[in-house]
């Protein structure tokens, strides 16, 4: 994956926690698919299983694959569900102005591509996409650029990104396999420190 | 150059630097349980991999159990099935399991420290985020993810960008009924839940000296809650004794290797924050993230991080006594008060007296041989007399997996670590709290500040 081109969904809520991203209810399949159903369930969600109109991410149009949240999203449990569930609904990338570590490193390991821009940017691109729904969403991996923009607005950013990381997010290489490649290293380290 | 344990420890565990910013750091002891597992062993499975070193996994179920007729099959048909894959996965590969009623079964983090897997200067791993407990050893300690379970199982080690560093001082002493956990919720108030993103604490100062390793296993649990990757206490004779009572035959020389872990005295960490004891009370949460604790002889205020939704679905008005506040559930138990020692002060409180009719109070035991412990001491005796359900080990309503749900509505005073929307159940009201604090509210069916019960 070197690049995402799509608009955005906002979901303007500071500290969402990886319970409202995928209740506890939701963790007892064995399985990593099928989540994306229950994504953020019990917002978008009535008691009687109809949609909350209320709940402004149900009036996106599904096919957009760009989340923009409020502040250190992804905090709490360490569930990869979260992760899960938002890939399997088909989001690519979040912007927020902070991620909680161990929701960073599951999105890495799920092709979901977390950036991180200023708080005063992450409000003023908000506003804008709350507004203007249809506004485009550019993530170039490579450049680690993210571009927000129509006809009359435009917001150009560069994100951090673990150099390694993205090298396996572009050349599609899972970090298992790296790790895997590196057996013997493994074994002469513990020769070394006998535990 | 003068060194922090974090970096002492991660330096002995690096077994190559892939870039400036990322090592490949080994593993000495992984735990697992039923919700978090089974997609790394399919995934495992799939490939026709090995687990690399079975013997540094360990294995329970605690998340998805009943707390009540344990001897009894599962009656949940998800519950029950997540249960027998966990069981079959460690047999087909070789790793022990503390099942549903084994001496050795009950919360990963309770089981882990009283057995003595978790040790001085080692690094752990579980894919559950209240890892960070063990750090109470002078361990790193830190949840993962399911692919990084599956990248222990089949290789001991992750991949990783190094940590920043904070050390956090409590200094002074803590009044009587203010505990661990107070000063847990009274730092993590002070922080924010994002306040330590990306780093690993050092805890010091005279309060962490001066506690108990159960009340350092508090304290490092809600590290996560500070936003940090994990926390820990330096090494010194309450560590060693602990460890000494669970390991036998442990070194002189080893000993020695662990005390030179400690922080040396010109250390630098890339932050540092100073409280003092003396300023923190019993603390309860007003909100819906576990840094809205205020002193709980205050009112509901906009500053104590609040924000207008959490209030909103807590029901609080700004402003609001929090004391006095009429309440319908007790929770004393989880990964972070579920101890024997978080027992003994519920029961110091509840000893002689009566629960409230309107409140339902439960006791859930950390692991069975917590269980066992208070049985022998008589606590059970003590709550059960007071009208408290005396429960079998699991998470239960911490996280509300299994049946121990608080209904819609209710209003639970909880020890466990979060007070997410609907974390404890469906449209549940959560008040984190001291077990102190849960005790005297259960007796008094009202936020009540447990200083009025002791003498």
């Amino acid at each position: 994956m070197k690049r995402i081109q799509s608009t955005g969904m906002v979901l303007n809520v500071d500290n969402i926690d990886t319970d409202q991203i995928i209740p506890a209810k939701f963790l007892k399949s064995t399985n990593r698919e099928g989540f994306g159903e229950h994504l953020f369930a019990n917002w978008r969600y009535q008691k009687n299983g109809e949609p909350n109109e209320d709940f402004a991410f149900n009036h996106y149009p599904k096919g957009s694959s760009v989340l923009i949240a409020g502040n250190n999203f992804g905090c709490g449990s360490s569930r990869e569900h979260a992760a899960w569930a938002i890939s399997d609904y088909g989001i690519r990338a979040i912007i927020s102005s902070q991620f909680a570590d161990i929701f960073k490193g599951n999105a890495l390991n799920n092709d979901i591509v977390p950036i991180e821009i200023a708080a005063e940017e992450l409000a003023l691109i908000t506003q804008y996409v709350e507004k203007n729904p249809s506004t485009n969403i550019e993530v170039d991996i490579e450049k680690q650029a993210v571009r927000v923009y129509d006809d009359t607005f435009s917001f150009q950013k560069t994100f951090d990104i673990d150099p390694l990381k993205k090298k396996f997010i572009m050349e599609d290489i899972s970090e298992l396999e790296y790790l895997v490649s590196i057996k013997k290293e493994v074994e002469a380290f513990e020769e070394l420190n006998i535990l | 150059m003068s060194r922090t344990i974090i970096d002492k420890i991660w330096d002995q565990h690096v077994v190559k630097s892939v870039t400036d910013t990322t090592d490949v750091l080994y593993i000495d002891t992984h735990y697992i349980h039923e919700v978090t597992s089974p997609q790394a062993f399919t995934g495992l499975n799939n490939r026709g991999a090995n687990v690399f070193r079975p013997k540094q996994t360990i294995a329970t179920a605690d998340h998805n159990v009943p707390t009540i007729n344990q001897h009894l099959p599962i009656e949940n048909e998800l519950s029950k099935n997540q249960v027998s894959t966990l069981i079959k996965n460690c047999s087909d590969h070789g790793i022990e399991l503390f099942g549903i009623g084994h001496q050795k079964n009950g919360i990963v983090h309770v089981i882990g420290p009283e057995n003595g897997y978790t040790l001085p200067g080692i690094t752990i791993v579980c894919g559950d985020s209240h890892t960070s407990t063990h750090g109470a050893f002078g361990a790193i300690a830190f949840g993962i993810g399911t692919s990084q379970v599956e990248h222990v199982l089949n290789t001991q080690c992750l991949l990783l960008s190094r940590p920043k560093t904070m050390r956090i001082t409590v200094g002074g002493k803590l009044g009587k009924g203010v505990t661990a956990k107070d000063t847990a919720l009274y730092i993590i108030a002070q922080l924010g839940t994002e306040g330590a993103t990306g780093h690993f604490i050092e805890f010091t100062g005279a309060v962490f000296r001066n506690f108990s390793m159960e009340e350092r296993m508090t304290v490092c649990n809600m590290s996560i809650e500070m936003g940090a990757r994990g926390g820990l206490v330096g090494i010194d004779y309450t560590t060693i004794q602990y460890v000494q009572q669970r390991v036998e035959d442990i070194s002189e020389e080893k000993i020695a290797n662990w005390i030179a872990l400690n922080t040396e005295p010109n250390a630098v960490f890339d932050s540092e924050i100073e409280f003092d004891g003396r300023d923190i009370t019993p603390m309860v949460t007003t909100g819906t993230s576990p840094d809205t604790g205020i002193d709980i002889s205050e009112r509901v205020s906009s500053t104590s991080r609040n924000s207008s939704k959490g209030l909103s679905y807590m029901q609080m008005e700004l402003e609001e006594m929090i004391i006095g506040k009429k309440i319908d559930h007790v929770f004393i138990g989880s990964c972070t008060n579920g101890r024997i020692e978080d027992l003994r002060q519920a029961a110091e409180i509840v000893k002689d007296k009566q629960k409230a009719k309107h409140v339902t109070a439960w006791v859930v035991p950390g692991s069975n041989d917590v269980r066992k412990q208070a049985i022998e001491e008589g606590l059970d005796i003590i709550f059960k007399n007071a009208g408290f359900e005396f429960r079998e080990p699991g998470c239960s309503a911490c996280l509300a997996m299994n049946e121990d749900k608080v209904p819609s509505g209710a209003l639970c005073v909880s020890t466990s670590n979060r007070n997410f929307e609907g974390r404890q159940g469906d449209g549940a009201r959560t008040i984190l709290a001291s077990p102190m604090t849960a005790a005297a509210s259960a007796i008094n069916g009202e936020i009540t500040d447990p200083r009025i019960y002791l003498n």
